[in-house]
């Protein structure tokens, strides 16, 4: 039992450590920057095979939390709030390290947030808006969150688009770099280059932790209990509405997060971050990894996503995702993992058996 | 004071009248039945009294709480637990998966336990394994537990499905046709386990077609035509009403059990 917990768990490190020496050994250690950006954008994945797979639920509007955490911190961290210097909140937030003065490129001094409390501003933010979005729709049966959340993101997406101070459709750049704890800095200088990029990889392979231990839980149960049949999961005392809304609140910060790490790591975010096809995108990937399976859907979409910032559709990005979402559906449902490990297991069987034939033969 | 009161409900669909102030009670310790002919509303009455259903008019009092206009969930945990015409399972699940489920009402650790791991939750978990393994047992499908739910067939789907309900420890147990789909012989059993489910304590209130499975085990019936009760009263009683007799038992019992045995 807990050999089969540990399994998934050493596997990833192991795979971890061997992509870092190998991409060193070939001389491709910056293959390891957007791999690192494929991590965080699998994040966001994870908590939409947590939504998708085990609530039953769909957002297309994951884009717009990945966006949501990342320009919050993007605005506090590169606004300068020295014009407020005198005010009482900003001395009071001076005094417990919310504000830092710091030296601008200029010489000058310059009043702003810290990554860490932006970071948590930003989950605040995010955890308010899921609720609200998320509460008239889980209230009721079928597929209203989907629609509730693409228009959500293609309201934020105009949003950001269209105002100033967000930096229109340029975006926000400059964002400055997140000095995490002990000495770990998040940033995409090549200097840290591995350093981050294990950063990443631990940070995704917690919450993989998490997650595996919750779909195995009460917790768990319950929401595939809802996903399976909602009226059944009512009967026996599940408060359907709340843990479908606990599952998106959660899947959503889950998104914000990635979009804090990927923020600080790219030193700037963009509003195509919060467009609809990205976010479709996210329900490609999590379908393409098995909606049910974190660790599948956290693998499948860090290639994937690899692929794809290294170039490699070209002008057809959009539409590879669009074929692989179609694909996944009309061929394996279920995700390409769970068949795949069928068929390698009936091969060895297979293979198995056809030796013990020969050998009982002479 | 009983341990169900219905008053004056009504519900009606569009312009359906399918529930008309509809009023009885059950006892506690009990085992009562509801019968009636199709469409007599049987299966409302349950959906109204489980919180599936609103009533449009009444009252409906459980253990000495209102508990019209809660919702279902509300209601499974006050201590109300029923099965469904179809046997319900989560088949995406295991079958002790599907028991263990049944425990949800009893526990109480969260998103934030659940995923930690915390030690409370550890423990939490065992004796919610353990507890529907018991469950399983009760139903006589202990060996089942590991098979996928949806590899079980009918019979066994429901008696999994009585072991869920059971887990939730209800006071009241609602079956609604636990007898449509088995045999003669898995009718036998089912009569017996709701008379040993009764022996601890638990209450219940069925829906059935099966005469000679309700008219042998029930305690009290209450007879449904058109969504207004007909007649109320003990197997003997009910047997022996001409109106009843007329509108729903008809020539014989016999034929009645038959044609929903064909």
């Amino acid at each position: 039992m807990l050999l089969k917990r540990l399994f998934p768990v050493i596997g990833f490190a192991a795979l971890a450590i061997a992509v870092q020496l190998g991409a060193g050994a070939l001389g491709k250690e910056f293959y390891l920057t957007q791999l690192t950006m494929a991590i965080y954008y699998a994040i966001v994945v994870m908590g939409l095979c947590l939504l998708m797979g085990f609530a039953g639920q769909v957002s297309l509007g994951h884009g717009a939390f990945f966006a949501i955490g990342g320009y919050t911190s993007a605005v506090l961290t590169t606004s300068d709030f020295s014009r407020f210097q005198d005010s009482l909140w900003a001395a009071a937030l001076k005094r417990i390290h919310v504000l830092i003065p710091k030296a601008d490129l200029y010489g000058g001094q310059v009043l702003t947030t810290t990554p860490w409390a932006a970071f948590v501003a930003a989950m605040l933010l995010t955890f308010l808006i899921a609720c609200l979005i998320g509460y008239p729709a889980l209230r009721l049966k079928g597929h209203y969150l989907a629609m509730a959340t693409l228009g959500f993101c293609l309201i934020v997406n105009k949003i950001v688009l269209g105002t100033a101070w967000l930096g229109a459709a340029d975006g926000i750049s400059g964002v400055p770099e997140w000095n995490l704890a002990g000495g770990l800095v998040i940033s995409g200088r090549s200097a840290v280059r591995v350093q981050n990029y294990y950063a990443a990889c631990a940070l995704a392979l917690f919450l993989l932790i998490l997650l595996a231990n919750l779909v195995h839980s009460r917790v768990g149960r319950a929401l595939q209990a809802i996903h399976d049949r909602e009226t059944a999961a009512g009967a026996i005392g599940i408060n359907t509405a709340r843990y479908k809304l606990n599952a998106f609140v959660l899947s959503a910060l889950l998104a914000a997060a990635a979009g804090v790490f990927l923020t600080h790591y790219t030193a700037g975010i963009g509003p195509s971050e919060a467009s609809a096809l990205k976010s479709v995108r996210y329900v490609a990937l999590a379908a393409a990894g098995g909606m049910s399976n974190p660790w599948g859907a956290a693998l499948v979409s860090t290639a994937i996503n690899f692929l794809s910032l290294r170039g490699w559709f070209g002008t057809y990005d959009n539409a590879v995702f669009g074929a692989v979402l179609i694909l996944i559906i009309s061929i394996a449902p279920q995700g390409p993992l769970k068949p795949l490990g069928l068929w390698i297991r009936r091969l060895l069987s297979g293979a198995r058996s056809a030796a013990g034939g020969e050998h009982a033969a002479s | 004071m009983p341990l169900l009161d219905v008053e004056n409900v009504s519900r009606r669909f569009g312009g359906l009248v399918a529930l008309d102030k509809v009023a009885f009670s059950v006892s506690a310790g009990q085992i009562k039945s509801i019968i009636g002919p199709n469409g007599a509303g049987k299966t409302t009455l349950l959906n109204v009294v489980s919180g599936l259903l609103s009533a449009d008019t009444g009252r409906i009092q459980f253990r000495d709480s209102r508990i019209d206009g809660l919702k279902s969930h509300q209601i499974a945990q006050g201590g109300m637990s029923r099965t469904f015409q179809n046997p319900s399972l989560f088949l995406q699940m295991s079958v002790l998966e599907n028991v263990m489920v049944g425990r949800h009402p009893r526990t109480r650790c969260g998103f934030a336990a659940c995923c930690l791991r915390l030690p409370g939750q550890i423990r939490e978990e065992r004796r919610i394994r353990e507890s529907a393994l018991e469950h399983l047992r009760f139903v006589g499908l202990e060996g089942m537990a590991g098979a996928p739910a949806g590899a079980l067939g009918f019979g066994e789907r429901r008696m999994v499905e009585l072991a869920r309900a059971l887990a939730t420890e209800p006071s009241l147990l609602l079956l609604d046709e636990p007898a449509s789909g088995l045999n003669n012989r898995e009718t036998a059993d089912l009569g017996e386990l709701i008379r040993r489910i009764r022996e601890r304590g638990i209450t219940t209130l069925l829906v059935e077609h099966d005469m000679s499975l309700v008219m042998d085990i029930s305690d009290d019936i209450l007879v449904l035509h058109n969504g207004t009760p007909l007649a109320e009263g003990a197997p003997a009683v009910i047997q022996n009403n001409e109106e009843v007799i007329r509108v729903y038992l008809g020539t014989g019992l016999e034929d009645a059990a038959a044609s929903q045995k064909s």
